[in-house]
């Protein structure tokens, strides 16, 4: 029986049903809404050139993805996303996988895991720019944002490398991590036990998060909380098939027995597959857009001045905001503008001031050289004058001489005649 | 092919005395053919020494093949770094040294470890330590060549260096050649794929291949054995070429014994097989263990002494007489007069002096002219 009467009370009133009203059906529209529109999953592989990044993804989707062999030799790290069409009965998956090239092959790795992160946080810009657009279509949007990260760890036995700690340190709080550890048939099961323990408590003690399987669904909680103490899976990839018995199974044939892929006492490939795609794929989707993207808008947006309450704790309207931040922005180009002008000028001014100087100098040369010269040509005259004299007083010498010994030898020959 | 078996059949047939027939007219046995013997006996009697260095990634079993190839266990009780200690970690040089006998014949072995190699976030030049220690070494034996007690040299100088690759990779990284191109002509370098239980058959005759190419084609000069005289027997000459062909050798080491094919034998247990490190279809082990021991030892000794050390003599050599006669310049005596060299100071003065000295005469010649043209 319903009660009708209308209290205008804030206590929620669990109402008891008088018959089938058929709301029941709203998940199987959602379903069908959601199977229509298609779903869209991004997974980033994160591991050093050939730990078995592309071969573990054709095992997993059981397609052969086309890939090259990368070389070791790339200057840096670049990311390679490559989106595919996939169908399975009648449900429609666009898979985007982004492969790591070049991870952990050069000799300096400080910046490795730059790109890594420039390129979480661009698909997060765009999906926030599309959001944040007048006229948006999200329902439309190819979302490319990053829903889990498989973390590739080399199987050395030992324990985590440092670069691994680096990066994932740096990733954590963008994306939800799930370390596995890449082929692992070359660890024994003693071995294997002892490296994850050390591989957990490595990261815990580092305070890195990675992804925990939810355990808050009563239908996948048991499963979930098993499988999180099976972290990090030890898996082991093949795309080629070997009989065994009577069957063919997806292995790896060696001369000491072969290593079966979807064999639980051979590795954690089924788990993982189980925990990735059956059972936690749409709460992954969620984590993203739930956590991480909301972590990123909220970053993003207060770096960009705004806030959701203003100095009197009301409410900011974003319009406001927009035009605030506009006119700031038109400011500080008109301030640089004039900055710059200013700077023009006073360069201008420089060089004129620079080049009056030059000429002041060469005047001032000029005017010394000239100087030089007259003092010269006044002491060449001088030496001329001088020099000029001289042969007066010579030829004046000389005619003297020469009437004194004109007259000289007559007087001799009067002498004489005596 | 024992090398060592071989040695004891020729010097037993050289021993047992000839028999004299009226027949064969040979020559009176004089016995210098015991030579070989004799050297064999004062040789067991010295002992031998052999100083080995590992190299490569941590976790790449290094530890595990020297334990293997020994059959000892050089490392109990070592602590290994965490990952967040590796970050800005330094190469270490650590050495083991052991005394081991095996039918009276001892070998002073020692290990050189290089805890840190290619660990750390930044391995910028990673491989100095590496080879400022192997400078050290042969400076050391250099000295102590040259003094004037030579009677008891120790020798530490590294006779072989095992590189370990990865196996998980397609061939090699950028830090193993800047490695191997560093010390490649220091110490004989032998390049292993690790961890070979990770690969298939095929995997592996692949990565073989590719490693191969990538040595050449980086001009790394890897230890090469020594080709096998012509008069050897075809099966030695067919065991040699396997042999080289199989280079690098893909190795598997092991701390355990497991039970397999109802033997006991080192190996390592898994949910789908026995791998045996001593099974040659499974590993290179046997052949690295063959060569690198029961074969070619003594040879890596030689070409480090004649090849590596000697090209390292004569660098050294060559660097102190160009020293030398440099400071012998500067500080000789009154007949060598000191080229002062001007500088380029007084260089622009002078020649600027020349130059006014020469307009001024021009200047006077021309006054001169002018005058003598006047009086005329």
């Amino acid at each position: 029986k319903l009660n009708a009467v209308g209290r205008a009370n804030e206590e929620k009133r669990n109402l008891s049903l008088g018959g089938h009203v058929g709301f029941d059906s709203l998940p199987d529209q959602l379903v069908s809404k959601s199977v229509t529109q298609g779903f869209c999953f991004n997974i980033l592989c994160v591991g050093e050139t050939g730990i078995g990044k592309s071969t573990l993804m054709n095992t997993l989707f059981n397609t052969m993805f086309e890939n090259e062999e990368a070389s070791h030799y790339q200057n840096g790290v670049y990311l390679r996303p490559r989106t595919y069409d996939l169908q399975e009965s009648n449900v429609h998956l666009k898979l985007t996988i982004v492969d790591t090239v070049g991870f952990g092959d050069q000799i300096n790795k400080e910046d490795s895991y730059k790109p890594i992160v420039d390129y979480i946080d661009t698909q997060f810009e765009n999906y926030l720019q599309e959001e944040l657009k007048i006229k948006r279509s999200l329902f439309n949007y190819h979302d490319t944002r990053i829903h889990i990260c498989l973390y590739f760890i080399a199987p050395t036995g030992h324990s985590l490398k440092s670069l691994d700690l680096v990066t994932m340190k740096k990733l954590d709080s963008k994306v939800s991590i799930i370390p596995i550890i890449a082929k692992a048939d070359t660890v024994s099961k003693s071995e294997l036990h002892k490296f994850k323990i050390k591989i957990m408590s490595e990261l815990v003690s580092n305070g890195v998060q990675i992804y925990q399987f939810p355990t808050d669904d009563e239908a996948v909680s048991e499963i979930n909380a098993s499988m999180n103490a099976h972290l990090p899976f030890a898996v082991v990839g093949s795309v080629e098939e070997v009989k065994v018995g009577n069957k063919t199974v997806r292995a790896r044939q060696y001369p000491w027995g072969v290593v079966q892929v979807e064999n639980e006492s051979h590795c954690d490939f089924v788990k993982l597959r189980e925990m990735l795609i059956r059972v936690n794929m749409e709460d992954l989707r969620e984590q993203t857009h739930a956590r991480h993207y909301e972590l990123y808008r909220r970053c993003k947006l207060e770096e960009m001045g705004f806030k959701d309450t203003d100095p009197d704790s009301q409410p900011f309207s974003l319009q406001e905001t927009y035009e605030a931040k506009r006119k700031e922005f038109l400011g500080d180009l008109q301030r640089k503008e004039e900055e710059m002008r200013q700077m023009f000028v006073n360069k201008v001014k420089e060089t004129e001031a620079e080049l009056k100087e030059k000429e002041r100098e060469l005047h001032e040369k000029f005017e010394q050289l000239k100087r030089m010269h007259q003092e010269e040509k006044r002491k060449v005259e001088e030496k001329r004058r001088d020099l000029e004299e001289e042969m007066n007083a010579f030829n004046r010498k000389k005619m003297a001489v020469e009437t004194l010994s004109l007259s000289q030898p007559l007087k001799k020959d009067k002498d004489k005649k005596k | 092919m024992d090398a060592i078996m071989l040695q004891e059949k020729l010097v037993e047939r050289l021993l047992c005395p000839r028999v004299r027939t009226a027949r064969q007219k040979e020559k009176q046995y004089v016995g210098f053919a015991t030579l070989p013997n004799q050297v064999h006996r004062k040789s067991v009697k010295k002992g031998f020494d052999f100083t080995l260095m590992v190299a490569g990634e941590s976790g790449m079993g290094k530890s595990t093949l020297v334990n293997s190839l020994f059959l000892t266990d050089l490392y109990k009780d070592r602590k290994l770094l965490n990952a967040e200690e590796r970050i800005n970690q330094t190469v270490e040089i650590i050495k083991h040294t052991v005394d081991i006998e095996e039918k009276g014949v001892k070998l002073k072995l020692t290990i050189v470890d290089t805890p840190g190699f290619g660990d750390a976030v930044n391995n910028n030049e990673c491989w100095k330590p590496i080879t400022d220690y192997i400078d050290q070494q042969f400076e050391q034996y250099f000295r102590d060549e040259s003094g004037l007690n030579r009677k008891n040299i120790q020798d530490n100088r590294v006779h072989c260096c095992l590189y370990f690759i990865p196996p998980f990779g397609h061939g090699l990284r950028p830090v193993d050649v800047e490695f191997m191109k560093a010390l490649h002509e220091k110490v004989n370098i032998i390049p292993l794929i690790a961890k070979a239980d990770c690969l298939t058959p095929n995997e592996i005759k692949k990565l073989k291949d590719r490693v191969r190419e990538e040595i050449d084609k980086f001009g790394i000069k890897v230890y090469q054995f020594p080709e096998c005289d012509s008069d050897e027997d075809e099966e030695f000459k067919q065991l040699d070429k396997e042999l080289k062909e199989c280079t690098p050798f893909a190795v598997i080491g092991s701390n355990t014994v497991v039970e397999a094919r109802g033997q006991r034998v080192r190996g390592r247990l898994y949910p789908w097989g026995i791998v045996e490190v001593e099974n040659q279809s499974h590993c290179d082990f046997v052949k690295l263990r063959n060569m690198l021991i029961r074969s070619h030892m003594h040879d890596l000794k030689d070409v480090t002494c004649d090849v590596h050390y000697e090209n390292y003599r004569a660098q050294c050599i060559q660097e102190m007489t160009s020293k030398l006669a440099q400071d012998n310049r500067m500080e000789s005596p009154i007949p060598i007069l000191p080229l002062s060299t001007p500088d380029v100071d007084t260089e622009k003065l002078i020649k600027m002096k020349d130059e006014e000295l020469k307009r001024m005469q021009e200047m006077l010649n021309k006054m001169q002219q002018q005058m003598h043209d006047k009086d005329q």
